[in-house]
């Protein structure tokens, strides 16, 4: 009796190849952790009876204590709990406009990809169009635009909340190319496989064709390219932060810090250390996971265990 | 030939039209206009003033008038006044655009030849200790914010050894060389930049070794040096120019962020000072310039495609 494998689906055969990559999973520990200490940080704050955000003037730039794990800043807040509050709104932002920038990608991607002909030719035209502008510049302006000329009421404007959705919004817009390019080229290998071949001749009905059967086996280099945008748009965010432009006082993020920190380089260089290692930890456990996500899906390796 | 490089440029012109328009707009929806403004620096404006001001500006048509208007004057060279430095925008964005050149054009040659020189050594030695060193070099490259290896720089260099200046023009005033000025935002640029492009052409350049070809030439006997030079190398530039093309954008948009930080006065830090101080002439042609630079490097990356490859010149442009 022949001694056959028990069926897995390709999801836990892939699943398990990823856990077999250990810089992967030290990236995804290093980023939980992260997510973690940065999401309950209020609880931490009131654990250790310190605060970010609170200004203390008197005791500003201390250097690292067993009170101030990293000393305090420029206003005397405690550094280590500002940088993960920074850490918060980086993190967040850097998720969703990723999966958000990812869903257009999806879309539009799949669209030209299975209707083809002049609707492909003029989606990717305009998908080429937009990988080619420079894009921190047009960041800036768009972060610059007045939302009021746009209907937007004053007091809407000025809360800390359209800053952030602001941010994540032209981020999500000039993000999506990247994820369209790979699902066009996906959908367009499977246009010929017999599964689909068979739902349309089924006269399954367009949407279910790409809901059911393009887009889920077209997935995975998504997948791959969504984890390493969140890590790109960290960094795209951080250099926004930096230059002004993106998130204003009171919010904070990683790259309003180091903002901060630059003009006081010369009083307390660490200060421009920390926020600056933090985006690299960060970025770098991203790429990690990414890079081990992109082994585990190669389809090459599905029989190397 | 001739066809393919005419179609090319008239979609250069139309592209250029379009998003000339697309900007003038996004100009248009930045904070005030430029009666506000006037109006903010001289409190004894009458409004009456205001109005005779704002029919001369022609500041409350509609959007496609104001448009027309502006491009009326731009194809005839006059792109305006900047309103912060009372100059015509022309003169401040060509020396502006000059200095960007200088600054980019060598960090994009300096990145170029050594990612490229480090991907091949690293497909070569596939496997090995080079290879895992260059690897995660180029990894760290890809994941470090380069403004901030910018600040240590600027720190170890400038305020802890005083070796380089800080940022800046070169002056005549300073004890450093007018070279000086360049090294560090130069230096930045090549490391933002140096991470992705040695994995790809690493990639790139594994995917070309192995090859058929490459095999055939080996039992061969040909040495390592020809094979590779010969051979490999150009077989692996197409998807390196696909790179070195996108990246050309990307090496301007990191302009503007060294620029800024180092104080050197290119068309990026031109950007971003006409866009924070609502300087919207200065800003539409910078904005112009800029994307006029990536349209033109992609078109140039276009034709070098047919130069590199008979296949697609033969076959009239690429689908």
């Amino acid at each position: 009796m022949l001694e056959l494998a028990a069926p897995q689906s390709i999801w836990s055969i892939r699943f398990k190849a990823l856990r077999q990559e250990r810089i992967a999973m030290f990236g995804v520990f290093v980023l939980a952790l992260l997510a973690l200490a940065c999401f309950s940080v209020e609880w931490l704050e009131q654990l250790c009876g310190l605060t970010g955000v609170e200004t203390d003037l008197l005791a500003r730039f201390e250097p690292p204590s067993s009170l101030h794990w990293l000393g305090t800043d420029e206003a005397g807040r405690d550094e280590l709990m500002r940088l993960l509050r920074g850490g918060r709104v980086s993190l967040s932002i850097g998720l969703i406009a990723a999966l958000g920038s990812s869903l257009i990608g999806i879309v539009i991607g799949a669209c030209a990809g299975y209707f083809r002909g002049a609707f492909d030719s003029i989606l990717m035209r305009f998908t080429d169009f937009m990988m080619s502008l420079p894009s921190l510049p047009l960041l800036i302006i768009l972060a610059a635009l007045d939302l009021t000329k746009l209907g937007f009421s004053a007091d809407f404007v000025r809360s800390g909340d359209a800053g952030y959705w602001r941010i994540v919004v032209i981020l999500i817009v000039l993000g999506w190319t990247g994820v369209a390019r790979l699902m066009r080229a996906s959908t367009l290998a499977l246009n010929s496989s017999d599964f689909v071949l068979a739902a349309k001749a089924q006269g399954a009905s367009t949407l279910r064709i790409l809901s059911v059967h393009v887009i889920p086996n077209a997935i995975s280099p998504v997948i791959v390219a969504t984890t390493l945008a969140m890590g790109r748009i960290i960094l795209v965010e951080s250099a926004l932060s930096f230059l002004g432009v993106g998130i204003q006082p009171p919010s904070t993020s990683w790259g309003s810090i180091l903002n901060n920190a630059q003009e006081l380089l010369i009083s307390d260089p660490p200060l421009a250390i920390y926020p600056g290692l933090i985006i690299l930890i960060s970025v770098v456990a991203i790429n990690f996971i990414g890079d081990g996500l992109q082994r585990a899906f190669d389809p090459r390796s599905v029989g190397r265990n | 030939m001739i066809r393919f490089i005419s179609w090319r440029v008239a979609g250069l012109v139309l592209v250029l039209l379009i998003k000339s328009f697309v900007i003038f707009t996004l100009i248009g929806l930045m904070p005030g206009d430029p009666i506000d403004l006037l109006m903010s620096a001289n409190p004894n404006m009458m409004p009456e003033d205001v109005a005779k001001l704002r029919a001369i500006y022609g500041v409350d048509e509609p959007l496609l008038s104001r448009y027309a208007s502006w491009l009326f004057n731009a194809l005839q060279g006059d792109f305006g006044f900047s309103r912060i430095q009372h100059r015509p925008v022309l003169d401040i964005v060509i020396p502006a655009l000059g200095n960007t050149i200088i600054l980019t054009g060598t960090a994009f040659i300096l990145s170029t030849v050594i990612a490229i020189s480090l991907g091949t050594l690293a497909a070569i030695h596939r496997g090995g200790w080079v290879d895992r060193f260059i690897s995660l070099l180029a990894f760290l490259g890809i994941s470090v914010p380069g403004f901030w290896l910018g600040l240590i720089f600027i720190y170890v260099f400038a305020v802890k050894f005083g070796v380089l200046p800080a940022g800046g023009m070169p002056r005549a005033d300073q004890p450093y060389a007018p070279v000086a000025y360049l090294v560090l935002p130069c230096l930045t640029l090549v490391l933002i930049e140096i991470g992705g492009l040695t994995r790809y052409a690493r990639s790139a350049m594994i995917e070309v070794l192995s090859q058929d070809h490459i095999r055939t030439a080996r039992a061969k006997g040909l040495s390592k040096k020809r094979i590779i030079w010969k051979h490999a190398l150009r077989n692996a530039m197409i998807p390196i120019m696909t790179i070195i093309a996108l990246g050309f954008g990307h090496l301007l948009s990191g302009a503007t962020l060294i620029e800024t930080m180092f104080g050197w006065r290119g068309m990026g830090r031109l950007i971003y000072e006409s866009i924070m101080g609502n300087d919207y002439n200065l800003a539409l042609v910078c904005l112009l310039f800029t994307t006029t630079m990536v349209l033109i490097g992609s078109l140039i990356a276009d034709f070098s495609y047919s130069l590199l490859d008979p296949r697609i010149r033969l076959q009239g442009g690429r689908s």
